[in-house]
């Protein structure tokens, strides 16, 4: 073996990327039929659907994490049935409620610092107010006012994505730069089971394990695509065998299990940050609505199925788990639960007032600077808004 | 005869194609068991099995990809996009091998394939569902492309799309899905591919669109004649590549103005190409310079404003004015 330079630190526990693969090995290739091992996969549940907890794995969050948590994840299903709500008295767009995922939501992002990132998919608001976005921003945008997408001051995130499976290379570039620039930052990138399938994810996978890209890909295994149901999405069951298959460690979690996203989450930052590459998170989790406002699962799923997933609710069990700890009680619950629906009601208020649709911004942020062309079709277009008398 | 909207009456040419030819068969994403997110393809699958009806996975490069594997193998394909945004995904698919396969091959395989996707803004979606990126595949050497403007044309156009020896992307107005409902004859309707349609005959200007521009186009038109008394010839072009040039002189020949309506953006669009043959054809005829109304070179709008970014009656009866009162 050719002694290699050992100045990089983190060298050794960094996957084994193509120029370390020792070229000189030149020993014959014993004959034969044997086995390959393909990676290990664990998977992992610590609280379970009837609250009962692991002992040995519970990562025994101080009270006041525990309180944080349970909030943010009874405000997701409070925006998210408000939402639902709008949208359907019209208030709202199309929209993807994330009903049944909320510890797949708030568990991915709990980890992370104001220098880390998320790239998130559509189905993410939940994620969103946890990293800072105000409520009232995202309901512009479900809206339709387009200055609902922009980050807010201070918080690292993409706009989400809407073209599956898009984001997730950039959020590995994302990765790649921390990783250049020598800095301990992570990122957070999540998409669907059915995301998986674009070969642009892929691609993402293997550019990640290659430059060791402090990136966390979050699949969101909810058990459909729309109409179409995992196992018909792919032949295998456990999405998890994904990431290893590119050399990433790769991880399956009940994703209605907030502990177990928690548990999960920590390694693959703490990986993250100590230059050790990228972490695939397979969320196992199941949503509990339609696709979107647009959809009628009536059409492709039977009811039953919704039921038996009723039962695996990650806050009706994270409650219990509470209650037992005696950290928070029915009492408390109520009240948080008041709590939360105030404060989506008054979020509702600032939005109310905020949506107003703003025509002229349209040319904006085409470019640093607009072209002479643009700047000509933009007093066409504020002559049409003149003569049609629109503000 | 039936009175169908416009996924009911692709539905049928999908339906009638299929029962016709058992090399037929359909592709896309929730397609099967869903009948298509706007419902095009419902029942095809309880009627023609799963082979024949396939439920993807989630990939655009995938389904055209394959798709074009399955038209050397002899099949006819028809792939649905979900959304004509989502067709960038397959750009790779379709511009190195749909397009180009049966020049590759020497003609040894020549791709007869179907490529749907419901295109245009107007039905206030969220992002990238809303874009008329057509100029792309007119500009792809190889590619027929064709847009349908109403129920009975769309079936039609479907119908030659389908049985067409060379790869057709069809873009369908989703705008007009459910708009209106004409009478669509229950026996087999074909249309011939490269042929434009004078839809509105006029003497004072030529007014050319197609798709889902066609009825703010027929508005302005009517508004025209009833208002200002400038009588308008109408030509829907129904198919972009091969465009019929022989059509549009004609009419610009015979009235010697023209405007141009669509929605896509207008750098290097539709109606710069249509405005490039006038002038090669039909120079000598322009008492006016041709004017187009289209989308601006931006990404579309968020639907709480896509009203005003659209070609609407009102600009377009504008434009017309101009160009009939220039001197
Ligand atoms: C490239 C692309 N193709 C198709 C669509 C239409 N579409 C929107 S969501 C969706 C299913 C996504 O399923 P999955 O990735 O599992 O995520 P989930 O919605 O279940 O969270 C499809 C096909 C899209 N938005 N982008």
């Amino acid at each position: 073996m050719p002694t290699k330079s050992t100045s990089n630190p983190t060298k050794a526990t960094r996957p084994r990327r193509p120029a370390e693969v020792d070229i000189s090995d030149t020993e014959q290739r014993p004959m034969g039929r044997k086995k390959i091992d393909l990676g290990e996969i664990d998977d992992l549940s610590i609280l379970n659907e009837h609250g009962e907890v692991d002992g040995s794995l519970d990562p025994n969050l101080p009270d006041e994490e525990l309180k944080k948590v349970h909030r943010a994840m009874v405000l997701t299903r409070k925006l998210d049935i408000r939402m639902l709500n709008m949208q359907r008295q019209g208030e709202m767009g199309t929209f993807a409620p994330g009903l049944g995922q909320e510890a797949t939501q708030i568990g991915q992002v709990y980890a992370l610092e104001q220098k880390d990132w998320f790239s998130p998919s559509y189905r993410s608001f939940g994620a969103q107010v946890w990293r800072g976005w105000p409520i009232e921003q995202l309901l512009l945008l479900w809206a339709g006012y387009f200055e609902g997408f922009g980050p807010p001051e201070g918080v690292n995130d993409m706009p989400f994505s809407i073209v599956i499976g898009s984001h997730v290379l950039p959020a590995t570039g994302i990765a790649m730069g921390i990783r250049a620039r020598g800095d301990d930052a992570v990122v957070v990138t999540n998409f669907g089971d059915g995301a998986l399938s674009q070969g642009a994810v892929a691609e993402a996978f293997n550019f990640a394990a290659v430059y060791a890209a402090p990136v966390i890909f979050l699949l969101e295994n909810n058990g459909w695509a729309i109409s179409i149901p995992t196992e018909k999405q792919c032949t295998i069951r456990e999405l998890a065998r994904r990431g290893t298959g590119f050399g990433i460690p790769s991880i399956r979690v009940d994703g209605n299990d907030i502990l177990a996203m928690i548990v999960a989450n920590q390694e693959a930052v703490q990986r993250g940050r100590r230059g050790e590459g990228p972490t695939l998170i397979e969320a196992v989790t199941y949503r509990m609505s339609v696709h979107t406002t647009a959809d009628d699962p009536k059409v492709y799923r039977k009811d039953d199925e919704v039921e038996q997933w009723k039962a695996k609710c990650p806050i009706v069990r994270f409650e219990k788990y509470l209650k037992n700890k005696g950290v928070l009680g029915d009492a408390d619950f109520e009240r948080i639960a008041d709590e939360c629906e105030k404060e989506v009601l008054t979020a509702r208020e600032v939005f109310r007032k905020r949506a107003k649709a703003k025509p002229r911004e349209v040319f904006d942020f085409m470019y640093e600077q607009l072209p002479p062309e643009l700047q000509e079709q933009k007093r066409e277009y504020f002559a049409k808004l003149d003569r049609k008398g629109v503000e | 005869m039936p009175q169908l909207n416009m996924v009911q009456s692709l539905n049928l040419a999908l339906d009638q194609n299929m029962a016709a030819d058992d090399r037929v068969c359909i592709m896309g994403e929730d397609i099967g068991v869903n009948g298509g997110v706007f419902r095009v393809t419902q029942n095809l699958l309880d009627k023609y099995g799963e082979k024949r009806v396939m439920d993807t996975p989630l990939a655009e490069c995938g389904i055209v990809g394959t798709a074009v594997g399955m038209a050397v193998y002899g099949m006819r394909p028809v792939a649905e996009i979900q959304f004509s945004g989502f067709t960038m995904q397959a750009f790779d698919q379709i511009e190195q091998n749909m397009a180009r396969l049966r020049n590759r091959s020497r003609n040894r395989y020549p791709i007869s394939m179907v490529m749907r996707a419901p295109y245009g803004g107007g039905i206030r979606a969220v992002e990238h569902h809303s874009e008329s990126r057509e100029a792309y595949w007119a500009h792809t050497p190889g590619l027929k492309v064709v847009i349908p403007s109403g129920p009975r044309n769309a079936r039609a156009l479907l119908h030659a799309s389908i049985n067409d020896p060379d790869p057709v992307v069809f873009y369908e107005p989703k705008a007009v899905y459910r708009a209106f409902r004409e009478e669509v004859p229950d026996e087999a309707e074909s249309m011939e591919i490269g042929k434009a349609e004078v839809v509105r005959e006029g003497s004072d200007i030529t007014m050319i669109a197609y798709g889902a521009m066609m009825r703010p186009t027929m508005e302005a038109a009517e508004d025209l004649a009833d208002l200002h008394s400038i009588d308008a010839e109408v030509i829907d072009l129904l198919t972009i590549s091969p465009m019929d040039t022989e059509t549009i002189v004609e009419s610009v020949a015979k009235t010697g103005r023209c405007v141009i309506v669509h929605e896509g953006p207008r750098t290097c669009g539709i109606a710069a190409e249509i405005i490039a043959r006038i002038n090669e054809h039909a120079f000598e005829y322009l008492t006016a310079p041709v004017k187009r109304i289209t989308g601006y070179d931006i990404h579309f709008p968020y639907f709480q404003v896509e009203q005003h970014y659209l070609p609407d009656p009102d600009t377009i009866v504008e434009s017309v004015k101009e160009v009939v009162g220039w001197e």
